[in-house]
């Protein structure tokens, strides 16, 4: 079975181009998708819903960053343990208090929006420090405390979605 | 004969016949058929020349069924048995219908869905939407000249698992062969974006007649790219009527109406409404059975203000389909208003404002969902030229779950994921010895499963008495093109001893649906045993140029034992396929389905590797 990036034909690396994968991923939907094969058997049906399916889940899980990483690392033998490894550096959790408390005090939209936008600059800054570590170091024990971080990030920017629609 | 061109490897393939296929846009007010011929999509109107069907059934005393414009007549002199917006019922409880006790219709509140008890028995509403259907496949069969193989219907993108099911019931009930339900907003994507050549991401206001959906989508080279879905199922112009009507009843003082009364009231109110598109004011005028007159004027500014809330519970989903899709209102090329509600000035404007840029409005609101529905059909039907094509990639609109502890929905499958999607989760045993495990699904995004819609429930038994935490069950989700869903479950630590697989059927099970069409055919005098045996041979006639097609495209992935195996099973099939025996016909069909499994599986491959060979030299010419 092939793995998610020879899938596309990608060369597996954190750093990736998005347009390349995307371009990919409808290059190989326009050839099994099931609306392919709506005249087709039920063989042939059932084949291409299950391979279009899994076309699907690993263009998913690459075009997100720290799905795209845990993978990586997963690949590499290296498991990320989000929900068992709770140990993290006391400055960052310091840093992660503040913006939840920031959340919290958060009420109007323009709020809202400077938050997230301070969350995805960190997030930003996290995915090249994981692009050095995994793609050019091969540091994986070391990019797995980054890529716990970025999950961090993801979790509080998702609660700040949720926060918008209470905040209307 | 298909047989021989089977037999005869390097044969060309036959000029491929071009097979009907239409799109039914089923509306809650209105419904349309549409089709494509000589290369453009046009609605199929009625002996009169009338494009709509109005959605009403009316149920008669002798059996009748009355659809349209003639149920539409009768609707205040028959309430009870005149059955308007059937669409808002499907999939639906009792409890989930907000203003039920408005509607004059005598509910019988069964599990799953609700049904309305008329004067010709109790009808389910998958029932009075078939109805609708079977007019509309009568109209399409008699203005084509042919029968109908194939139909695309369209639901509103934020239905849920119940409501779609609920319409591919309906379908099949009316003798459809149903090849996708498609989202109405990406439907008038396609027709909007087939027509204008448009590229960027684009967003699809869709306000009809009682559901609301905005859906974002990318539009580049061929491929309709749904990113973000979001709506409001109950929520249309017939809230707006009903606005105006509680607006009446409180100016006129009217004491409690009867059903009759009622039905009228509500017309007068939605005419009201459909004035004020074009004038400053309106006047209602009604007699009443008591004698009452009602005379009364209602003014744009009035009616602004009384459907105000309306207006603005359109825009959150507006703002969450944004955040979805990450983008924001500038990142929006353009926003195409489709369904006849969005012909209110206040909903123009206030869009409008939302997007800061105006509302496209180049096609038809009424019309434009069954033209894109008609071109999908086109394509899924095959008669489109490879090339001319285009690639349609959809999401599911709400998050697919099950209950854990205490009453918590775990997300299996968010929402906005590209269908077809699958996504398996592992839960351990939690006692010692225990033997089977219940689950819940729902769908939904709010935590708590009370706030959910229950898709279903099942249980898996047999599983080997274990210490607790050593038996472990994993559950599988998968959710096809149609966003339909289908869950198995397995205990994995004995080799798959226990296993199950549900699909949600919400009170109508199959063998409901083969009594329903057993009861239409006792009345149509038609014969149950010819549909079985034309269908079946049908589809046996579909596989076998569907195989013949495939050995011409892929032979040269099998050898020469398995293409034998292959053409000896179709060859099988082939002298079957013209009799009258429908369960050989079946049978064959099966066998040769089964033959070619590995071909299919390594076909996908090679479209894969074609995939990727073509991304190469696209990229060597850059």
């Amino acid at each position: 079975m092939k793995n998610h990036f020879e899938l596309f034909g990608l060369t597996p690396a954190f750093a990736l181009e998005i347009e390349s994968l995307e371009r990919s991923y409808r290059e190989i939907q326009s050839q099994i998708h099931p609306d392919r094969y709506a005249q087709a058997g039920d063989a042939e049906r059932r084949a291409s819903m299950q391979w279009t399916t899994r076309v699907n889940q690993a263009y998913r899980t690459l075009k997100s960053p720290v799905q795209r990483a845990r993978y990586l690392l997963e690949m590499n033998g290296v498991d990320v343990e989000f929900e068992t490894n709770t140990q993290m550096p006391t400055d960052f959790l310091i840093k992660q208090l503040e913006l939840r408390e920031a959340l919290d005090a958060a009420k109007q939209p323009e709020a809202l929006d400077r938050l997230q936008a301070e969350v995805r600059a960190q997030k930003a800054l996290l995915e090249q420090g994981i692009a050095r570590l995994v793609d050019a170091q091969k540091d994986y024990a070391a990019a797995a405390g980054e890529v716990r971080k970025l999950m961090f990030l993801d979790k509080l920017d998702a609660e700040i979605d949720l926060a918008y629609e209470e905040a209307h | 004969m298909a047989l021989l061109q089977i037999a005869e490897p390097g044969l060309s393939t036959a000029p491929h016949e071009r097979r009907l296929a239409v799109g039914i846009d089923l509306g809650t007010t209105n419904s349309l058929i549409a089709t494509v011929r000589s290369g453009a999509a046009a609605v199929l109107p009625d002996a009169r020349g009338r494009p709509l069907l109005p959605s009403i059934v009316r149920y008669l005393a002798d059996g009748r069924v009355e659809v349209g414009y003639a149920a539409e007549a009768r609707q205040s002199e028959d309430p009870k048995n005149t059955i308007v917006s059937a669409k808002r019922y499907m999939g639906r409880a009792l409890k989930d219908v907000a203003h039920a006790e408005h509607a004059p219709y005598d509910f019988v509140d069964a599990p799953g869905m609700l049904q309305i008890r008329t004067v010709a028995g109790v009808k389910s509403p998958v029932e009075v939407s078939a109805e609708i259907l079977k007019v509309l496949h009568a109209r399409a069969e008699a203005s084509l000249g042919d029968k109908l193989a194939d139909a695309v219907i369209t639901v509103p993108a934020y239905f849920d698992d119940a409501q779609r099911q609920a319409t591919k019931d309906a379908g099949r009930l009316a003798g459809l062969n149903v090849l996708r339900l498609l989202n109405e907003p990406t439907a008038a994507a396609i027709a909007y974006g087939l027509d204008n050549a448009a590229e960027g991401t684009y967003a699809v206001y869709d306000l009809g007649g009682g559901t609301f959906d905005i859906s974002i989508l990318k539009l580049s080279k061929g491929v309709f790219e749904v990113v973000a879905t979001s709506g409001d199922s109950a929520l249309g112009g017939d809230d707006f009527d009903h606005r105006v009507f509680c607006w009446v009843a409180e100016e006129a003082k009217l004491a409690p109406l009867c059903a009759g009364d009622m039905r009228l009231l509500l017309v007068k109110s939605r005419e009201a409404k459909e004035s004020l598109t074009t004038h400053s004011e309106a006047r209602i005028t009604a007699k009443l059975s008591t004698g009452e007159f009602v005379d009364l004027v209602l003014d744009s500014e009035t009616f602004c203000r009384i459907t105000h809330h309306l207006v603005q519970k359109t825009l959150a989903p507006m703002r969450k389909a944004l955040r979805d899709a990450q983008l924001g209102v500038d990142d929006v090329k353009g926003v195409v208003m489709v369904g006849g509600s969005t012909r209110m000035p206040q909903i123009q404007h206030a869009v409008g404002e939302f997007f800061r840029r105006d509302p496209l409005n180049n096609l038809d609101p009424d019309k434009v969902v069954a033209l894109g529905a008609a071109m999908q059909a086109d394509v899924l039907a095959g008669n489109k030229p490879a090339g001319e094509d285009w690639l349609l990639l959809d999401v599911i609109p709400l998050s697919l779950g099950i209950e854990t502890m205490g009453g918590l929905a775990e997300k299996i499958i968010p929402r906005n994921s590209t269908i077809p999607v699958a996504r398996a989760q592992e839960f351990t045993t939690f006692k010692d010895g225990q033997t089977g495990m219940s689950f819940h699904v729902v769908q939904g995004e709010r935590e708590l499963v009370s706030d959910c819609r229950s898709l279903a429930r099942f249980e898996l038994k047999g599983i080997p008495p274990m210490a607790a935490g050593a038996g472990r069950v994993r559950v599988m989700f998968q959710v096809d093109a149609d966003g339909l869903l289908s869950v198995a479950a397995e205990e994995r630590t004995t080799n798959a001893q226990a296993s199950v697989t549900v699909k949600p059927s919400y009170g109508l099970g199959d063998t409901d649906i083969e009594r329903m069409l057993r009861d239409s055919f006792e009345h149509a005098k038609d014969d149950m045993h010819a549909r079985a045996r034309h269908e079946a041979r049908v589809d046996a006639q579909r596989l076998l140029e569907a195989v013949r097609t495939a050995l011409n495209a892929d032979g040269a992935l099998l050898s020469a034992a398995e293409r034998e195996e292959i053409e000896r099973q179709a060859a099988a099939l082939a002298a079957v396929a013209g009799s009258n025996e429908h369960r050989a016909i079946r049978q064959a069909s099966e066998a040769l389905n089964r033959a070619t499994e590995e071909f299919a599986g390594r076909r996908m491959d090679a479209g894969v590797r074609r995939a990727l060979a073509g991304r190469k030299i696209a990229s060597l010419d850059l």
